[in-house]
């Protein structure tokens, strides 16, 4: 493992279980309102400072980054997962799957899926749980990120389906199975993972985003998303800089995944 | 059709928030909600729809009381200039910036430009539509807007085709044509990008509609009069008549842009068996 | 000598002393609205950036001075009520044109009061006037209009502050038409959907400026279409608009500490914020909760532990303060001083749920059935005050183990739940009045009234409380003397106050901000907060000159 990527590693395992653990410290509330320390500047008391209700930052930061640290690529995996499954059928298959598969796609690409987001918002109670909220709104991105990935994947595998390699292994007569899991996934690892880099950001500012809509995660709960979602209020932001401190880890973390998964394609 | 289904199924579905305006009786409330409540019947909408539809009327839009085809004739164009030029500075960006990385081996370059796209992925696009219009004090709205959606495109597009550039490294046939002394341009097009041109076009043809998906907020940040701007006010305010409008525009262009891809695919050779 | 040092020091001090320079003539003002106006229709306007251009561009019998809160003439030399409120006769101003040249009669103004009142014509304007029952509309002569009630009207003369008056002559088929004649300051010149719309001097306007010539000063007003606040604040602060008439506090605060403008705080507006419990028998909850929220000790108990002191302070940043009452303090007839302040008092709250029946078992509040005391609060979603609100009531509930699930809804869905499907417990939002009077919320407190949020569109008065309010604001509403009217709207506030349906939180300060560049400006808390004189402003002579991109 280059040196590189072993201080991904640590820095992401370090992430995970400081954001695990802390937040099941008392001092580590992030509900708790410090009302007369109401967006204040870092200090020995708050580390990042606190927020507009008075709110430790860092408590709230450790709190968001376990909840989007755990679903968000939980939703990724699942979106590609999906992603594989259609694109693979469709490029291995060809034919008449592939008609059916890339159809699908394109209606599933023009969906508006906020409203299908509205509709599940809709039937939960509202007394429900913040988290519950917030699990079934990754479970949606989930189900319906995975159109653009099968493309590219359908596009990758239909190239790979022409190779030497396949088709040695065609006529070594290996099951489909086999040909699937030994010969074909392999050759889209940098596809796939480059996919599922991608995803897990993009949940995370989505999950943000629909907080606009009140489909993100509820008071007092925090999420990546919602933290990054001030980040909107430039004017603000540029007064108290200690804001980007989400922004920073979020893209540590990513950077990090990054390094983790892409050394290894280069010869 | 499933468009519409999903929209009518939708809460707030033929709410109109003047019902909240105290100065308004029961009797206005109430012809409030009949006004609103245009696409109940999902059945008749869709036939009256296609029945106008073939006049070339596409209804009217119910939050700014126009007509619907006079809003995307003015609109359309705002964003085509806007997403398409973004598209190809993020392409172009993001396909020589890739082909730098996989070519050089530079593990620094490599590093600097996964730290680029890594903080690009994880700002918001409303925010990088607000730092880009922060930025440009001299430059023309529409390429204020026209980076702003480049900016949110480039990192995808980069790490996508930058895995695709790398998987193409890796095959038996660059090894041995680099050993054969093919090298610099030569080995990059035919070697490279010839053979990963299947997964690029595929890229291409999803990235119209990525494009459009990006314009929502940096339009509706940007104040740029776009297709991405009515959207989003449409989907706020529930206009059916609009909404129907525009998933048949998105679907159009996914299918479009997808078709012209597989067609440029076929014409390189990429389907060999 | 001596006499002449003092004559020159004189002379000196008279030029330094001269009072203001004269107005110059000239300029563009920019400011922003938040979405396009739905119409150019002046009878069909019911949104916020319509009425907006619709101020801007209509001309009225009778104006609200928004700085003294006074009726004053405008289209109308004078006005009479008569028949104990039953009549209004109008003395139409003599010379008024429209901006096509033509003249503003008593023709016109007939022609849009009967156009407005028609029966069946059902626009927005006419909701007003719907508590006057049949109204004839008469013109006696060239210059007098009258209108006639079948049930009398207190305070009708201040309803046509929003009525608008049209051209007879112009077809109304074609009354949304940018081209349409009108009597304002400004006329419609340009408009680009999502964009802006352009607003350009009439050259026929009644007022004149001192020496005769007509107003406004100002050439132009642009009005930008800018959904996003962070983004109008920083082209206010670059310069590229001129004012921006409703501020967070936040960005006020950001705005305090200098630059090319001036920040105005104008103490408590005409908006509060509140919050209501679902009181509707028919509502789809559990009959434990109804049975809370009917309770009027369990809502004064919610109401105690709710600390109103640090919502102004910390999610206002001291720029609200702690509301008795529907009335804010700046409607300064209405409003009721005698109303108790609520204090936050946690332990006032307890012995309030406890003569409910409500005991404290553990961490939590639990009803005599053992039910524990929860509940969502339903906001809607992007208003980061409001959000920050309720995330603070919940706090201040959990102190008495009361557990608040607080969710944000879109507007949309929001609506839904309170006036349709009435699946919601409590509902946290802000009311803006537009009008002084409390005619004006009659549609709040009659219990058949649709906006009777916590309980509306009722077949009788489900409380004792709520049909003596009934009985109060049908007294208010034809009592001619305004004394008596007062009197029994305060009443009306009392028992709001003693029987809490609504939670009244705060009252939120009006905030604005205008470059220093413009002149004449008189910031009110009453809509359109900064240019509800625009004929009078203008610009500082280097801004008047300026050539405008």
């Amino acid at each position: 493992m280059t040196r590189a990527r072993r201080a991904a590693a640590i820095a992401l395992g370090a992430v995970y279980l400081v954001s695990l653990g802390a937040s099941s410290l008392p001092h580590f509330d992030y509900a708790r309102q410090f009302r007369d320390c109401v967006t204040a500047a870092p200090s020995l008391g708050h580390p990042l400072g606190t927020d507009e209700l008075g709110r430790d930052s860092l408590a709230r930061l450790l709190h968001a980054s376990r909840v989007s640290l755990l679903l968000a690529p939980a939703a990724a995996l699942l979106a590609t997962a999906i992603a594989v499954a259609v694109g693979g059928v469709a490029g291995y298959r060809g034919g008449a799957w592939d008609a059916l598969a890339m159809k699908t796609t394109d209606v599933v690409l023009s969906l508006p899926w906020l409203f299908l987001l509205l509709i599940a918002r809709a039937w939960l109670p509202l007394t429900a749980p913040p988290w519950q909220t917030l699990v079934i709104t990754f479970a949606l991105l989930g189900c319906s990120g995975w159109a653009a990935p099968a493309r590219v994947i359908r596009g990758a595998i239909r190239e790979l389906r022409a190779s030497d390699a396949l088709l040695s292994a065609k006529a070594c007569g290996y099951s489909p199975w086999r040909v699937a899991v030994v010969h074909v996934l392999p050759g889209l690892r940098a596809i796939l993972l480059a996919q599922f880099l991608i995803l897990i950001p993009a949940f995370i500012l989505a999950e943000g985003n629909l907080g606009v809509l009140g489909l993100g995660v509820g008071e007092p709960l925090p999420s990546w998303g919602s933290l990054l979602r001030d980040l909107v209020n430039v004017p603000e932001v540029m007064e108290r800089p200690w804001m980007l401190a989400p922004l920073a880890v979020f893209a540590a973390v990513t950077g990090c995944f990054y390094l983790l998964t892409s050394s290894g394609e280069s010869i | 059709m499933l468009a519409g289904a999903l929209i009518r199924c939708a809460p707030g579905f033929g709410i109109d928030e003047r019902e909240l305006d105290t100065r308004l009786n029961a009797g206005s409330v109430s012809r409030l909600r009949q006004a609103a409540g245009q696409g109940r019947d999902l059945r008749s909408f869709y036939i009256g729809y296609a029945a106008r539809l073939v006049r070339g009327d596409l209804g009217s839009s119910q939050a700014l009381r126009q007509p619907v085809a006079k809003l995307l004739r003015e609109r359309i164009p705002v964003t085509l200039a806007t997403a398409g030029a973004g598209l190809l500075a993020a392409w172009s960006g993001a396909l020589g910036l890739a082909i730098v990385t996989v070519w050089y081996r530079s593990r620094w370059a490599d590093m600097a430009c996964g730290a680029l796209s890594s903080a690009l992925l994880c700002l918001p696009a409303a925010a990088i539509g607000l730092l880009t219009v922060l930025v440009s004090t001299r430059a023309g709205h529409t390429a204020i807007v026209a980076a702003a959606i480049g900016l949110v495109l480039f990192p995808r597009l980069f790490r996508l085709i930058r895995g695709i550039l790398a998987q193409a490294m890796t095959s038996p046939h660059v090894s041995s044509a680099v050993t054969r002394g093919v090298s610099g341009v030569r080995l990059v097009a035919w070697h490279v990008l010839a053979p990963s041109a299947g997964p690029l076009l595929a890229l291409a043809g999803v990235s119209a509609t990525l494009a459009f998906g990006a314009a929502i907020p940096v339009e509706a940040v940007c104040d740029s009069p776009g297709l991405g701007q009515l959207a989003w006010q449409a989907a706020m305010q529930r206009d059916f008549p609009l909404l129907v409008n525009l998933s048949l525009i998105v679907c159009l262009l996914a299918a479009g842009s997808n078709a012209l891809a597989e067609v440029a695919a076929g014409r390189i050779g990429v389907e060999r068996r | 000598m001596k006499h002449f040092c003092i004559g020159l020091l004189w002379l000196a001090s008279g030029a330094l002393y001269a009072g203001p320079a004269a107005p110059r003539w000239g300029g563009e003002l920019r400011f922003c609205v938040r979405a396009d106006p739905k119409t150019f229709d002046p009878l069909l306007v019911d949104d916020q950036p319509g009425e907006t251009i619709r101020y801007l561009t209509g001309g009225v019998l009778i104006r609200l001075n928004r700085a003294t809160q006074e009726l004053q003439p405008e289209l109308a030399e004078s006005w009479q009520v008569g028949e104990r409120g039953r009549s209004i006769e109008f003395r139409i101003r003599q010379g008024a044109q429209f901006s096509d040249g033509s003249a503003f009669t008593a023709a016109d103004a007939a022609y849009t009061l009967k156009t407005i009142l028609a029966p069946g014509a059902n626009l927005p304007a006419a909701d007003a006037f719907s508590a006057g029952g049949a109204i004839t509309v008469e013109q006696l002569t060239p210059d007098r209009v009258r209108l006639r009630f079948a049930k009398a009207m207190a305070g009708v003369e201040r309803l046509f502050d929003q009525v608008v008056m049209v051209s007879s002559g112009w077809p109304a088929s074609r009354r949304a038409e940018t081209a349409m004649p009108v009597l304002g300051p400004y006329r419609v010149a340009e408009y680009r959907t999502g964009s802006y719309v352009l607003l350009r001097r009439n050259p026929h306007y009644w007022r004149t400026a001192e020496g005769g010539r007509r107003l406004p000063y100002i050439d132009a007003v642009r009005v930008v279409i800018q959904q996003n606040r962070s983004l109008e604040l920083l082209r206010f602060m670059k310069g590229d608009i001129d004012l921006v008439d409703t501020l967070d506090p936040g960005d006020y605060e950001k705005l305090t500490r200098g630059g090319a403008w001036h920040a105005y705080d104008l103490g408590p507006g005409l908006a509060t914020e509140q919050m209501w419990f679902n009181q509707r028998s028919a509502a789809p909850i559990p009959d434990y909760k109804k049975a809370w929220f009917q309770s009027r000790d369990f809502r004064a108990g919610i109401s105690s532990a709710v600390n109103r002191a640090d919502l102004a302070r910390v999610v206002y940043r001291g720029r609200a303060v702690a509301a008795a009452g529907p009335v804010s303090p700046a409607n300064r007839f209405w409003f009721d001083g005698r109303l108790p302040a609520p204090q936050y008092a946690p332990e006032q709250a307890l012995s309030l749920l406890a003569r409910a029946g409500f005991r404290r078992a553990g961490a939590a509040l639990r009803d005599s059935g053992g039910h524990a005391v929860e509940f969502s609060i339903i906001t809607n979603a992007g208003n980061r005050l409001r959000e920050g609100a309720a995330a603070m009531i919940q706090e201040d509930l959990a102190k008495i183990g009361v557990r608040v699930t607080v969710v944000t809804l879109d507007f949309p869905s929001l609506v839904e739940r309170i006036t349709h499907s009435f699946d919601y417990d409590a509902c946290l939002l802000g009311f803006s009045s537009v009008d002084l009077d409390p005619n004006g919320q009659m549609n709040v407190w009659l219990s058949t009234a649709n906006a009777h949020a916590w309980n509306p569109e009722q077949k009788a008065p489900a409380t004792a409380w709520e049909a003596e309010v009934d009985r109060l604001m049908a007294q208010e509403a034809t009592e001619p003397s305004a004394a008596r009217r007062k009197a029994a709207f305060d009443q009306v506030q009392e028992i709001a106050a003693r029987e809490a349906p609504m939670l009244f939180l705060v009252y939120r300060h009006t905030l604005c901000a205008a470059s220093d560049a413009l002149r004449n400006l008189s910031a009110s808390v009453l809509g359109p907060q900064l240019v509800w004189n625009v004929e009078q402003l203008y610009f500082a002579p280097e801004r008047a000159l300026e050539a405008r991109r």
